[in-house]
């Protein structure tokens, strides 16, 4: 996980390494001012005259400038090492997520994908800046004050061999029992904040059923788990407090009660009370370092949560690569599927797909009906392979689709997803997603085909409206429509509509595909739909139940083989009248 | 869960950020009466405690000093032993009175933002609709996650930490002044120096925060979107343009955070080492004083001396480092009480009224009609109405009638989106509501169920006045299935069995069964003991749908509001799942709301809306042959939208 992670810090290494240095430098500094200041006490004690007290002082404020110097300088280096650090985190994730396939995404939500490039790279680099500031300065000055808590203390320092091991110890078992205690109680409070999402969104339904008490109840039982579980936690946490003023105290009391019995036994020859007063310096300093790191040691593990889950999208491999040698031109748009097979994944026991047999000339235009759940998208996500088969092969234009580049197949084979949207910015913009050199006529045209472009011109800006996150400001026939045109303007061999039309009123419907007919013939038209008047007249119909193609032919063929076919046109063109009454 | 980005200012006026800090002080006080006062005295007495020992230690050094010279340790250890035996004394008071405070504020932070949260959520399930159709629900999430991590923040350290350092800023300052008021003078001139050089400092630093948090929002929005539209990407091969955009937010956002970060951290060195200069000035000071004899000012008239300078600068020390954390506290109490002004908005909201006092009861009806209440489920339902003025019970049979009148409605006032609508639905009905999206259709069904408020007498059902019956019981009398289906966390069963807690689990299969769900249930992994998670993000939009219905169904409500409840549902489904609800609703009302005509085409009487007017109503038949917009939109001529 660290390597995934280190490979990150790339053009931060300077800062990093300059941070550590400079770190160490105030560090070793700021272990030498108690010393300094030591002397200075005793050349007051002593009636030393007043130059060289001045002397001392000047010192003593050079090193502080110094000290200044080191620590500003390490700051702001710190703080391009880590900000960059997590710059080039979230940049490797997002870029990381661009290459998924469509398996890979269905594999993480969006709400989790967007979590992790904030709030877990922010957890990141907040333990990066602690790492390379902290951690170092931390054990050092540990070690500094430790060598001159001997080396002037003398026999005192004896103190720390008592204090630190008991310190040491209690820190470490108060982190050993919280930290699971947090991790646990963490995931808890997620889970109830997303049930209070869950409640919010959900409100009309509670309310529909009445069941507001209900969902109090439910929520006051769940908030009160969480709140004894983070009572429990934080209790074992405020130990900390205690046992540091323990030994606070204990190293206070020992170095008074035996450095008053050393200086005045041997009338301040081997030590003094400057030196007394130091080991009171030091020793503070000692355990405070101690806290640190027992602090640190403390958020480094409740970010290794972060870091997990950011490993995860980077050490994810995208299920569908690029080959070698690839092929860069679609010849043209005919589909073969020849024994198909599909599942989602490799665990799931059934097939999505299965014996799927199909040939299509290059531009013939094919109609896809069938129920809720019988795969008729998973088909045609084959075709642009957005997902590879599991077993048999597709082909486009004569090759296997996994041999094409992925970006020649998918800018020929042009698809409108069923769960479509368009993106913030204008109409403009929008529809060069399908091609970003479109001039301005062949947007047009590729909204008349669409039936779009005289309502885009009903609005005040037209072509340069503004599009709300989400297509909220559009209708969805609108939307649809639009996203029609965006696909369209890719000038695809193959255009795949995948229940696009499903909020475009049927005269407009039927506009739309007598424009496929009159102006992109040679482009293969694969149309799946609800209703049966918007495959009617294709040349091929398939009728997908379960995973297979339960028929397939014309329309008035299917009229006379298919059960399934048949049914559903008669609900639709008779109406629910004669049965559902 | 996303958080949502949100700018933190501080609050308005310093005014009511007081008032808001003195309503948590009060609430906490409130719930804590004994153990607020207990935790207080013990964080200032700890704090007192931890400021004394520094007179003893210097008395003790001094001691050392003195006896130094003699070297008689026998005498130095009759003097100092005791005065460490207080020492120790106080330390053991010290060490009980911070574990007393710690324990005591780990177990009331918790206690107090359990109390919170439910407070807010509570009073968030009684507010109106029109609440949740104002507000954003990210920033409704983000009173639950940022603002509640605030009050935490606020309560379990910020108050504490603000109360310890400012006591012990008071006792340190009272022993200086015992000592010496010139060093002391020093000192605070040294305190004044440093706020100046810090305010500079975390003003630059503040500012490129804020600068931080608006890049982190723009950055947040664009992943939401482009995370949304993944596949979208995929299939327009858009993947180096969406790089490339989120690159050049993440390298603003990372200019703005480098600032902000590096000013902060600057800060820390800054503070320091103005205190290690301080140091050095007391010294340097209190040494010119001691070698030109100068004579001492101060409270107690001890005369200058080592022992005087020596724990001055311990003190010094001791003295900065507390004043720091006071000012730091200002600045995130300020920070925390713009968070707590939020979250008492939400709990001050008004809550949903309901004076209404007819109630749904179960019936017995005899043979001779006579009605009498009973708790068991008779499928018989009646309106129980009591009149206050003779105190007096009459009981109405529930029959499912409607009737609206001449209903006008705005939900911002002076934009109406209903005029002059009048409906009458019979018993047993199947009334239908067609037209374009924003004509008024949902809100019809949003007024019948009181989710917003008319004036009194428009709506009447079984001829009661809808204003007079409880809302909860006029809710629970009309089941609803809504276009955009909301599941909650738990099985499939448990979906279902929400529409009514105590359904038997053949009851819940049965209500699946008739809405044509049971079939693809059983196909699931674990059948109707799949969990399902992130609103049943697993399955299609279909089988939410049908979960919805089969949910409404296991209520058996005697009045149903499909609204668009199968539009994601195939037509040939949707005829196997119209069967299972018509038998359902036989004998019941049924509003239904679709886009789909053939959904709707059976009904008894469809209305067909237009701008908040009913332009025309009918039978399907009588529409066709009127020829108006029902007939061109039946004939594929309009588009609804």
């Amino acid at each position: 996980m660290i390597r995934t992670l280190g490979k990150c810090v790339r053009e931060y290494k300077k800062p990093a390494v300059l941070t550590i240095i400079f770190i160490v430098l105030e560090a070793v500094i700021e272990t030498f001012i108690p010393f300094i200041t030591a002397n200075l006490v005793n050349s007051i004690k002593d009636g030393t005259e007043m130059t060289a007290i001045i002397k001392t002082g000047l010192l003593l404020i050079l090193m502080a400038a110094i000290s200044l110097g080191c620590g500003a300088t390490a700051g702001v280096t710190c703080a391009k090492a880590s900000t960059g650090f997590s710059k080039n985190v979230r940049h490797d994730v997002f870029a990381k997520i661009q290459t998924f396939s469509f398996r890979n995404i269905d594999k993480f939500s969006t709400a989790s994908l967007v979590t992790r490039l904030t709030t877990d790279v922010n957890n990141l680099q907040m333990a990066f800046m602690m790492l390379i500031r902290i951690a170092v300065r931390a054990p050092l000055l540990l070690i500094f004050a430790f060598v001159m808590a001997f080396v002037m203390g003398g026999k005192l320092a004896v103190t720390f061999v008592i204090v630190i091991p008991f310190l040491t110890f209690g820190l470490l078992t108060v982190a050993h029992f919280a930290m699971p205690a947090f991790r646990r109680v963490f995931k808890k409070y997620d889970r109830l904040n997303e049930s209070i999402e869950e409640n919010v969104r959900g409100m009309r339904v509670i309310k529909g059923f009445s069941r507001e008490p209900y969902e109090k109840k439910k929520f006051g039982a769940a908030a009160e788990s969480i709140c004894q579980d983070f009572t429990k936690a934080e209790r074992i946490v405020a130990l900390n407090g205690p046992i540091m003023q323990i030994c606070v105290y204990f190293n206070m009391v020992f170095i008074l009660s035996v450095g008053s019995k050393l200086v005045i036994s041997d009338l301040g020859q081997t030590i003094d009370v400057g030196q007394i007063s130091a080991m009171l310096t030091y020793g503070m300093q000692i355990l405070m370092q101690l806290m640190m790191l027992s602090m640190i040691y403390v958020m480094l593990t409740m970010s290794a949560e972060s870091i997990r889950r950011l490993c995860e999208v980077l050490d994810e491999t995208p299920a569908i690569a690029n080959p070698e040698n690839a092929v860069t031109e679609v010849r043209d748009g005919s589909i073969e599927f020849t024994d198909v097979n599909f599942k989602y994944s490799e665990k799931a026991k059934k097939y999505a797909l299965f014996d799927i047999d199909l040939k299509i000339e290059s531009g013939m235009t094919v109609g896809i009906i069938g129920g809720t759940g019988s795969s008729k998208s998973t088909l045609v996500q084959l075709i642009p392979r957005l997902y590879d088969v599991t077993v048999g092969s597709v082909r486009v234009g004569g090759v296997d689709v996994r041999e094409y580049d992925l970006d020649t197949l998918r800018n020929s084979v042009s698809m409108v997803l069923q769960k479509n949207v368009l993106f913030s910015g204008t109409i403009r913009e929008n529809l060069r997603w399908g091609n970003p050199d479109a001039t301005d006529a062949e947007m047009e045209e590729a909204c008349k085909l669409s039936q779009a472009h005289e309502f885009v011109m009903g609005f005040a800006d037209g072509y340069d409206t503004k599009i709300e996150q989400g297509g909220t400001n559009v209708s969805g026939g609108q939307k649809q429509r639009l996203c029609i045109a965006r696909a369209l303007l890719k000038k695809p061999k193959i255009l795949i509509l995948d229940d696009s039309t499903s909020a475009v009123d049927t005269k407009t419907d039927a506009l739309i595909r007598a424009g496929f007919e009159k102006y992109i013939p040679d482009t293969t038209k694969i149309i799946i739909a609800q209703r049966v008047a918007s495959v009617q007249n294709a040349d091929l119909i398939l009728v997908m139940d379960n995973g297979k193609i339960s028929a397939m032919g014309k329309h008035d063929e299917l009229l006379k083989t298919s059960e399934i076919y048949r049914e559903v046109y008669e609900q639709q063109t008779n109406g629910g009248d004669g049965d559902a009454a | 869960m996303p958080r949502n980005p949100k700018v933190y200012g501080a609050p308005k006026k310093p005014g009511e950020a007081l008032k808001s800090l003195k309503r948590i002080v009060k609430m906490l006080y409130g719930f804590y009466p004994v153990l607020v006062p207990v935790t207080i005295f013990c964080i200032i007495f700890s704090a007192a405690v931890s400021s004394v020992p520094a007179i003893f230690v210097q008395k003790v050094t001094a001691d050392i000093a003195e006896y130094s010279q003699t070297g008689d340790w026998e005498a130095a250890k009759a003097v100092i032993f005791p005065k460490i035996g207080i020492l120790i004394g106080l330390y053991v008071l010290s060490i009980a009175a911070i574990t007393i405070y710690q324990q005591l504020m780990a177990y009331m932070t918790h206690g107090f933002l359990n109390h919170m949260r439910c407070a807010m959520f509570d009073g968030m399930q009684d507010l109106p609709i029109s609440y949740f159709d104002t507000h954003k629900h990210g920033d409704i999430m983000s009173y639950y996650t940022n603002d509640i991590d605030t009050l935490r923040q606020l309560v379990s350290q910020s108050i504490p930490t603000l109360i310890q350092a400012g006591s012990i800023v008071l006792f340190v300052l009272s022993i200086m002044l015992y000592y010496s008021i010139w060093l002391t003078l020093v000192v605070l001139g040294g305190v004044f120096l440093m706020m100046l050089v810090s305010g500079k400092v975390g003003g630059g630093s503040a500012k490129y925060f804020v600068r931080q948090q608006q890049s982190v929002g723009k950055q947040e929005g664009f992943v939401q979107e482009m995370m949304n539209g993944q596949k979208v990407i995929k299939v327009f091969c858009h993947e180096t343009e969406s790089r490339e955009a989120f690159d050049a937010l993440n390298n603003t956002l990372c200019e703005d955070s480098y600032r902000a970060h590096a000013y902060a951290n600057i800060l820390g060195p800054v503070i320091m080492n103005i205190g290690n200069v301080l140091y050095v000035i007391i010294a340097t000071v209190g040494g010119l004083f001691l070698t030109c004899g100068l004579k001492n000012f101060s409270l107690s008239g001890i005369a200058f001396g080592i022992d005087i300078v020596v724990p001055f600068l311990n003190m010094t020390k001791q003295f900065t480092g507390n004043v720091n954390q006071v000012s730091q506290q200002v600045n995130s109490i300020i920070m925390a009480v713009a968070g707590a002004e939020r979250i008492f908005g939400l709990m001050d909201e008004k809550p949903e009224t309901d004076d209404g006092y007819v109630t749904l009861v179960n019936a017995e009806i005899d043979a001779d009609g006579n009605i009498t209440e009973t708790t068991a489920r008779t499928h018989q339902w009646a309106w129980k109405h009591p009149h206050t003025a003779d105190g007096t019970v009459t009981y109405t049979p529930l029959r499912g009638e409607v009737t609206m009148n001449e209903v006008d409605f705005a939900y911002v006032e002076g934009k109406n989106v209903l005029h002059d609508v009048s409906v009458y639905a019979e018993p047993g009905q199947k009334i239908a509501f067609v037209g374009a999206t924003g004509a008024g259709k949902t809100t019809i069904t949003n007024l019948i169920n009181r989710f917003y408020d008319i004036a009194d007498g428009k709506i009447r059902y079984d001829g009661i006045n809808i204003n007079k019956i409880k809302k909860s019981d006029l809710r629970r009398s009309l089941g609803i299935v809504l276009q955009e289906t909301n599941l909650f966390t738990g099985s499939v069963m448990d979906n279902i069995r929400y529409g009514r807690l105590d359904a038997t689990d053949e009851e819940c299969r049965e209500a699946a069964r008739l809405a044509g769900a049971d079939d693809f249930i059983s196909r699931l992994p674990e059948g109707y003991e799949t969990e399902l998670t992130n609103n049943g993000a697993n399955l299609s939009q279909g089988q939410r749908q049908l979960i919805a219905i089969a949910r409404a169904a296991v209520a058996d409500p005697p009045v149903m509001i499909l609204d668009e409840a199968t539009s994601s549902i195939d037509t040939r489904t949707e005829a196997i799942v119209q069967r299972g609800m018509d038998a359902l609703m036989k004998g019941r009302t049924v509003f239904v709301i679709a886009h789909r005509l053939s959904t709707v085409k059976n009904s008894d009487v469809i209305m067909v809306l237009d701008h908040g007017r009913i332009i025309e109503r009918g039978s399907h038949e009588k529409l066709i042959a009127e020829k108006g917009t029902y007939y061109q939109l039946y004939t594929g001529a309009f588009e609804l939208e």
